[in-house]
């Protein structure tokens, strides 16, 4: 018996077994895996939160939650949502596609891809436990708003503030280190003939995004660190009574902000980029100009931090500057949006599942980039800035931007991660329900925001309740449509579905991943494929 | 360790030392939290820190026994080379907010305080007696932050202390050149000699915290100039202390020949590091003591 055990263990392409194949993991398919399940379960802690939130706004009064609590949903649910959702599931994707994408064997640092993994855990059930230990009556959980500007977060913050602090620290580690690998990986472990130019353009959408990661984490951890000092080792850096200034947590709070909301988009393009060929059966239109476009986006996201900041107070020769760079962002944007339009222009569509939420992309996105420029007009920000014009304008991007970027994703690659063809019925449903609710949820938000009605209040006059009401409906209609989507997704997993995937999986699909068979080997190139 | 041939690359086998860490962290950060609000869990911290010293020892060791035993090969050596590049990136930027602050509170801060650009009211209505001069050695409200009773200087120990780290860069690469040369004997002395430097500028950094402390009034909590000054030059001694124990590693490790002429990626690893310490000194000595 343990002689064939010994034999198994030599073998070329075990797989370990039990708790101990996630604990120890050092492959790229099993760390990609628990990515993604760990952003899943957070979406859903995430969008409970934002049901219960939705579920107060739903008519004017106090329904449900006291104000108190009220701050610490929108907080958690902002905090969860882009760090345990978004960005685990983009670094999810990048474990699973990179290495196949580039004809490599695994990820560069395999260790520490683990850890980068197993941080996030520990770091948000800090976090978490904070609001469990709140609801139970035990001292509040951070509720200064997923930006914690300072004095609130340093003078007027809870106890639950340093946990939060701590968890923080360690989501930056855990991004840094998960960048570095990506980085390490793309430079070094790329197959040969596969030169820059020639990677997909989901490689080089998260070549960029890590560089913006290593970029602004440190500072992200820097900004957290002089909070921690300010509240309890005697620092003013926030607090003029010493000669530092509250303002300045919000430069460098946003100094990193900015660019972290490209790290939650430019995965998103590439998803995009990579699905929209394949199901136009032609070339991506303009390949270079996508890699530039991305480039210039990355570059302009470092000097358009003040954008948020227009009615804090700065220099007026400050406030021009800003909106000025901050609209050169759009021309970048537009030749992307330009260059997906057009690789659709004339080719043979078909409308799969991950083809319908990348075509919803393209539509919604841009609809958000829109309300960015409005908010990017110095004197209009005035009259929108902190009110559900924002909401609207950032819900756009990220959740039919960020989210249905991902869900395109998961849908296009289950099959070859699994093995199986996903339920396309189901995933219709789930595509249709989704898209409509969004917009039923989202949408009438830009009209409260431009009659004025403010973000992050747990009540509101009454003026503000129908178009509320109608917000709500959508909100619960898609929190449950994503029940579907969970429901597709383990039936593909168990194999419950009838169809097995073939290795090209999709008819227009081009690349090396799919030239694996589907469910992909353990390991996926252990001799480099040539690249011609 | 083991490894599996996976033809013509390296991977490593499963391994523990990522969820230690976790553990590790997880600990740590419920006992600093803990410590700070005088919690009856703060005992976590030393054991966090004991379990930080366990993952650092066990990991790196594994990593030593993997390339004493030949089983890296360039890629993995590129690999390791890329991913300290960019890690001490990340570490620039680190330092880059806490410099960016000090630039803020000195050029925009400190002026709208004392009623520059249209702040006027601003100056008269919160603290009409305060002027704006750097080093603030008056605070806006010195009730709140008990300032500082003089500046520190730029000349005399600072001043050594730049040349002590200085030197220990330049002592640094005449070791590498010694190591690259095969020529055991210089690379030990001078390594040493770096070590002894490193050791040296913390305990003349310790000196003068404890006179700023002691004489000059200047505290971490004495206002803004306090704050940049202790968490800046703070922040760098962290990494002195980082450095040197990487420096001391790297020469027992030296001692005991684990380095050859053409492979010793951790030796250039921590060079680099040291001489980006360094870089970061020179930064501080400008804007925080002599500028
Ligand atoms: C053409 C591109 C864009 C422009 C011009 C733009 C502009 C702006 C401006 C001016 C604001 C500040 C509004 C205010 O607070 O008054 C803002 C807020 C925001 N934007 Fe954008 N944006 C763009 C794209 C994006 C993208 C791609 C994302 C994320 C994927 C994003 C996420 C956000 C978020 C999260 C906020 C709100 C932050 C908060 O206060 O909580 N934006 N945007
Ligand atoms: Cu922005």
């Amino acid at each position: 018996m343990s002689a064939v055990i010994e034999e198994h263990h030599d073998h070329h392409d075990h797989k370990p077994t039990g708790i101990g194949r996630w604990l120890f993991s050092t492959n790229h398919k099993d760390i990609g895996t628990m990515y993604l399940w760990f952003s899943f379960i957070m979406f859903f802690i995430g969008g409970a939160l934002a049901l219960v939130i939705r579920a107060e706004l739903f008519e004017p009064g106090l329904q449900f939650v006291e104000p108190e609590l009220f701050n610490q949903l929108t907080t958690l649910h902002g905090l969860i949502m882009v760090f345990g959702v978004i960005m685990p599931a983009f670094v999810g994707l990048a474990n699973w596609m990179i290495p196949m994408m580039i004809g490599a064997p695994d990820m560069a640092l395999p260790r520490m891809n683990n850890w980068s993994f197993w941080l996030l855990p520990g770091a948000f059930g800090l976090l978490i436990a904070s609001l469990v230990m709140s609801l139970m009556g035990m001292g509040s959980a951070p509720n200064f708003g997923w930006t914690f500007y300072a004095p609130l977060s340093t003078t007027y913050g809870p106890a639950s503030t340093d946990y939060f602090i701590f968890s923080v620290h360690m989501m930056g580690i855990s991004s840094i280190m998960g960048a570095i690998n990506i980085i390490a990986t793309i430079m070094n472990m790329r197959a040969p003939g596969m030169t820059y130019m020639k990677m997909p353009i989901f490689v080089w959408t998260w070549f960029i995004t890590a560089y913006l990661l290593i970029a602004v984490m440190p500072v992200l951890a820097g900004v957290v660190t002089m909070m921690l000092t300010d509240r309890h080792f005697g620092t003013s850096f926030f607090n003029a009574a010493g000669g530092g200034d509250p303002v300045l947590f919000q430069h460098v709070f946003w100094f990193f902000g900015h660019p972290e909301v490209y790290i939650m988009i430019l995965p998103s393009f590439g998803i995009i980029s990579q699905i929209v060929p394949t199901f136009a059966r032609k070339k991506i239109f303009g390949y270079s100009s996508m890699v530039y476009a991305t480039a210039s986006i990355a570059f302009l996201s470092f000097i358009v931090w003040a954008h948020h900041m227009f009615t804090t107070g700065m220099p007026v020769a400050g406030e021009l500057f800003f909106m000025y760079a901050t609209m050169l962002i759009a021309v970048p944007t537009g030749v992307k949006v330009f260059n997906w339009v057009s690789t659709m222009w004339r080719g043979s569509l078909s409308f799969e599942t991950p083809m319908l939420f990348a075509i919803a992309f393209i539509f919604l996105f841009t609809i958000g980039g829109f309300t960015g420029l409005m908010l990017c007009i110095v004197p209009a920000d005035f009259q929108y800035h902190d009110t559900y014009f924002v909401v609207a304008h950032f819900h756009y991007v990220l959740v039919t931007g960020a989210a249905f970027g991902i869900m395109a994703g998961v849908y296009y690659w289950i099959p070859k991660w699994t093995g199986n063809m996903y339920d396309e019925t189901l995933g219709k449903w789930h595509f249709w329900l989704s898209v409509i609710s969004v917009n039923v949820l989202f949408f009438p938000m830009h009209f409260l925001g431009l009659a004025g009605m403010p973000r992050r209040i747990p009540d509101y006059s009454l003026q503000f309740a129908e178009f509320n009401a109608v917000a709500s409906i959508g909100a619960f209609v898609f929190g449950f449509t994503q029940l579907i989507f969970l429901y597709n997704v383990i039936k593909t997993a168990r194999g419950k579905t009838s169809v097995k995937a073939t290795s090209q999986v999709w008819e227009g699909a081009e690349g090396l991943e799919w030239t694996l068979p589907s469910p992909a080997p353990f390991h996926s190139f252990t001799t480099p494929p040539q690249v011609k | 360790m083991s490894t599996t041939n996976h033809g013509e690359y390296f991977i490593p086998e499963p391994s523990k030392w990522p969820v230690i860490g976790t553990i590790a962290l997880v600990t740590t950060v419920i006992g600093a939290v803990h410590t700070i609000h005088a919690g009856e869990l703060n005992w976590l911290l030393p054991i966090g820190f004991l379990l930080i010293a366990y993952l650092f020892f066990g990991w790196f060791g594994a990593v030593i026994d993997e390339s004493m035993g030949g089983h890296y090969n360039a890629q993995v050596d590129k690999s390791f080379r890329i991913g300290m590049l960019w890690f001490i990136f990340s570490e620039v930027m680190f330092f880059a907010a806490f410099f960016g602050a000090l630039f803020y509170a000195r050029v925009f801060a400190l002026d709208w305080l004392g009623g520059g650009g249209n702040n006027a009211a601003t100056h008269e209505y919160l603290w009409p007696a305060f002027n704006a001069i750097w080093p603030v050695l008056s605070n806006p409200d010195n009730t709140k932050f008990a300032p500082p009773a003089e500046a520190m200087g730029a000349s005399g120990l600072p001043a050594f202390n730049t040349a002590v780290l200085l030197a220990s860069s330049v002592t640094v690469t005449i070791a590498h050149h010694g190591l690259r040369a095969n020529h055991r004997k210089p690379l030990i002395i001078w390594l040493a000699i770096t070590v002894a430097l490193g050791v040296s500028f913390l305990f003349l950094q310790a000196e003068e915290y404890m006179h700023a402390y002691e004489q000059m009034g200047l505290t971490l909590d004495s206002g803004i100039y306090g704050s940049t000054f202790f968490m800046l030059t703070g922040f760098h001694g962290f990494h002195v202390t980082m450095g040197t124990t990487m420096l001391l590693v790297m020469l027992i490790r030296s001692i005991k020949g684990h380095f050859t002429s053409d492979n010793h990626f951790a030796f250039e690893a921590v060079a680099w590091y040291w001489h980006f310490v360094d870089v970061v000194w020179l930064g501080l000595y400008i804007f925080v003591y002599w500028l």
